[in-house]
């Protein structure tokens, strides 16, 4: 048979470089649990959004000024003037944002799961250098558009370096590289920005693949897969990573895509949460706004620094909230990873944190009223609680026996048919018919049961009381 | 050339002096690379005193200048103010100054070179955000406690009408007072020390 060009073709590559080896090792024979869930799905769109950013923040760069008196006005004009321009900044201010919903998501899977557990520590450490890295781009990103906030911000957060003892007031000139932030400033946080974090966010990327395709996926079981394989070698209970997972993380993506394209045509600004009211203005050195508060996605760590009636122990407090972030895998003692196998105490610290975290990111987008910073308080105390009790509550807590194999997740059809058999019964309960009222008027649709029927209070208490139970059950 | 294989002391002596004369010459390296961060030659020199004119400040008002890319502020101060001034020792964390940063000049328990005329450089002491002029006594959002001074809006520090830092908040010292001295009654320049008596 005569050889195609193509096959010839390839071959002349796969000699000398190999392809096919990577391709089937990070691919089709990388074997990943069977059992992955909905949390499963935000690795694979951090690196999309990543995509995103790159993508996008290229093309601003070809009409962005990186300029004191020419930046809020060259950030205007490619929204006003640049063909399409509008599109691709909203696509990557608001891919800044999706990207730390992503991330935040990405990372409570860990907690939950255990994911960070041995033998994935240094999965979880390349994620955290990811995750600071992140909040430098981030952070320096913000600085770009030159609006009141951008200004007032960077400024706060430079000086946070000079609360360091000796070689604070040093450190944050020399990070301004002039004595408020300046002209200086805008442009060397535009080079770190484009060029210098990106790098290092990609190559950590990198370094987190190589780290997770090494020891493999941990799944909602916290079970090895890799202790029970079959007689070909491959795991029992994994399935390769294409085209199973490639397939199901595209419904995420589509999923996703919908949501970002929403927030992209709708809410670009997210009521001022994405873009804040205070940016429209162009940077006054003179004047702070009224009200001064980071996005959103700092609001948490921001809250934990206000909290805290000292310059340097503010600094320490906020640094330490993700510094102990680091420590997670020594911290947690348990021998079990997931939580569907871990005790009730588990449960409850991280749903206190998961609590006391959404409230700091809340308290932080508010002013520093006396109650606030009680509650900001209170809310950081079970924050550093969490993790400072963590290798005392995990050695004891009573953990349930954990399966050798993955268990079966119910399937949506399964829970949708129970869902089904159950709601007759459940509408009975919480509703009552209504005495027939004057029934001559009206479409006869409306005389249905659907409409005749009223809420009945005393049955929607023991439902909810039934609920709370199962919740409470469930926790322990 | 000799037949008695690998010296493995001198290998190690040569990879270590060569691991050290490598790492001072990276570290020289750096250097530029690090002081070019630093603030440049013209960032240095630019800052020049700014003159500021008194003649039309009216009692309880506020101007604001721009010296050397900070907020300075300028009050004239009523003398209620100055009166209130003397009854919230207990309440400030450093009310003789002893901590903070002001010229000689103006180290007394008002702050100033004048007592009416307050100087300072708009910025907190906490994280550089610039406080709020909040004149009025016992606003409802800053409750009952307040005798009027300058609120930060970033982290909530509070500063009486003479820059002193209260108690209790995040900001650790009174605000900066920069070096200004008066030409004639009514005219003064921020950025030049008064000239020792």
């Amino acid at each position: 048979m005569k050889r195609s060009r193509i096959t010839e073709c390839n071959e002349w590559i796969l000699k000398r470089f190999p392809l096919a080896k990577l391709w089937n090792e990070h691919m089709t024979h990388y074997y990943a649990p069977k059992n992955f869930n909905f949390w499963y799905f935000f690795g694979s769109l951090a690196l999309l959004v990543l995509v995103n950013q790159i993508l996008t923040g290229i093309f601003l760069t070809m009409n962005y000024k990186p300029d004191a008196k020419l930046a809020f006005d060259s950030v205007e004009y490619i929204m006003r003037d640049v063909n399409w321009g509008w599109l691709i900044r909203y696509m990557h201010s608001t891919g800044s944002s999706a990207f730390f919903i992503v991330v935040y998501l990405h990372m409570f899977r860990g907690l939950l799961y255990g994911s960070f557990k041995h033998p994935r520590e240094l999965i979880w450490i390349f994620g955290m250098l990811l995750f600071v890295a992140l909040m430098a781009e981030a952070f320096m990103g913000y600085l770009l558009p030159w609006g009141q906030m951008s200004y007032w911000g960077a400024q706060v957060i430079i000086s946070l370096f000079s609360a360091i003892p000796v070689i604070g007031d040093d450190l944050s000139l020399w990070l301004r590289g002039d004595y408020v932030v300046s002209d200086a400033t805008l442009n060397r946080f535009f080079a770190f920005h484009v060029i210098a974090v990106p790098l290092a966010l990609v190559m950590l990327v990198f370094l987190h693949i190589v780290a997770l395709h090494e020891v493999g996926s941990n799944n909602p079981d916290g079970i090895e897969i890799k202790e029970r394989k079959d007689p070909w070698g491959h795991p029992i209970d994994g399935i390769p990573f294409h085209p199973y997972y490639t397939v199901k993380d595209l419904v995420g993506v589509g999923v996703f895509l919908l949501f970002f394209a929403t927030v992209i045509f709708y809410m670009p600004e997210m009521g001022g949460y994405f873009l804040e009211h205070a940016n429209f203005i162009p940077a006054d050195p003179m004047k702070t706004p009224e009200h001064i508060a980071p996005v959103w996605y700092f609001t948490p760590f921001y809250a934990i620094l206000r909290a805290i009636p000292d310059k340097f122990a503010g600094v320490i407090g906020m640094g330490g909230a993700i510094v102990v972030l680091f420590l997670l895998p020594w911290l947690d003692r348990s021998p079990v990873k997931s939580i569907r196998y871990r005790g009730g105490i588990y449960k409850k610290a991280l749903c206190l944190f998961v609590i006391s975290f959404l409230a700091l990111g809340y308290l932080g987008t508010q002013p520093a009223t006396p109650t606030a910073t009680v509650f900001a308080r209170i809310f950081t105390t079970i924050y550093f609680g969490f993790f400072m009790l963590m290798p005392i509550y995990t050695r004891w807590e009573k953990t349930k026996p954990v399966p050798t194999r993955l268990t079966k997740a119910h399937s949506l059809e399964e829970q949708l048919h129970t869902l089904e058999e159950q709601l007759p019964a459940l509408i009975e309960e919480i509703t009552e018919v209504k005495k027939p009222a004057g029934d001559e008027i009206g479409h006869a649709a409306f005389k249905s049961s659907f409409f005749t029927r009223r809420p009945r209070p005393k049955g929607i208490i023991n439902v909810i009381s039934r609920l709370a139970k199962k919740a409470k059950g469930s926790l322990d | 050339m000799n037949n008695k294989g690998v010296d493995q002391s001198k290998r190690q002596f040569l990879t270590s002096a060569l691991t050290v004369v490598g790492a001072v010459g990276t570290g020289y390296l750096a250097v530029p690379f690090l002081a070019q961060m630093q603030p440049s030659v013209k960032a240095m020199a630019a800052g020049a005193p700014v003159e500021v004119d008194l003649s039309k400040m009216e009692p309880g008002q506020l101007i604001r200048v721009a010296w050397r890319g900070k907020p300075v502020w300028i009050l004239n101060r009523t003398p209620e103010v100055l009166e209130t001034l003397k009854t919230l020792d207990d309440e400030l964390r450093d009310p003789l100054s002893q901590e903070s940063i002001q010229p000689e000049s103006s180290k007394n328990p008002a702050r100033s070179i004048k007592p009416e005329i307050f100087v300072a450089v708009g910025l907190c002491t906490h994280l550089g955000c610039s406080p709020t002029f909040r004149p009025e006594i016992a606003p409802h959002d800053l409750g009952e406690k307040w005798k009027g001074g300058f609120f930060c809006p970033c982290h909530g520090s509070w500063f009486d009408l003479a820059g002193r830092v209260y108690r209790g908040v995040p900001a650790p010292t009174n605000l900066e007072i920069p070096p200004y001295r008066y030409i004639t009654d009514t005219l003064l320049i921020v950025g030049e020390e008064e000239a020792s008596a």
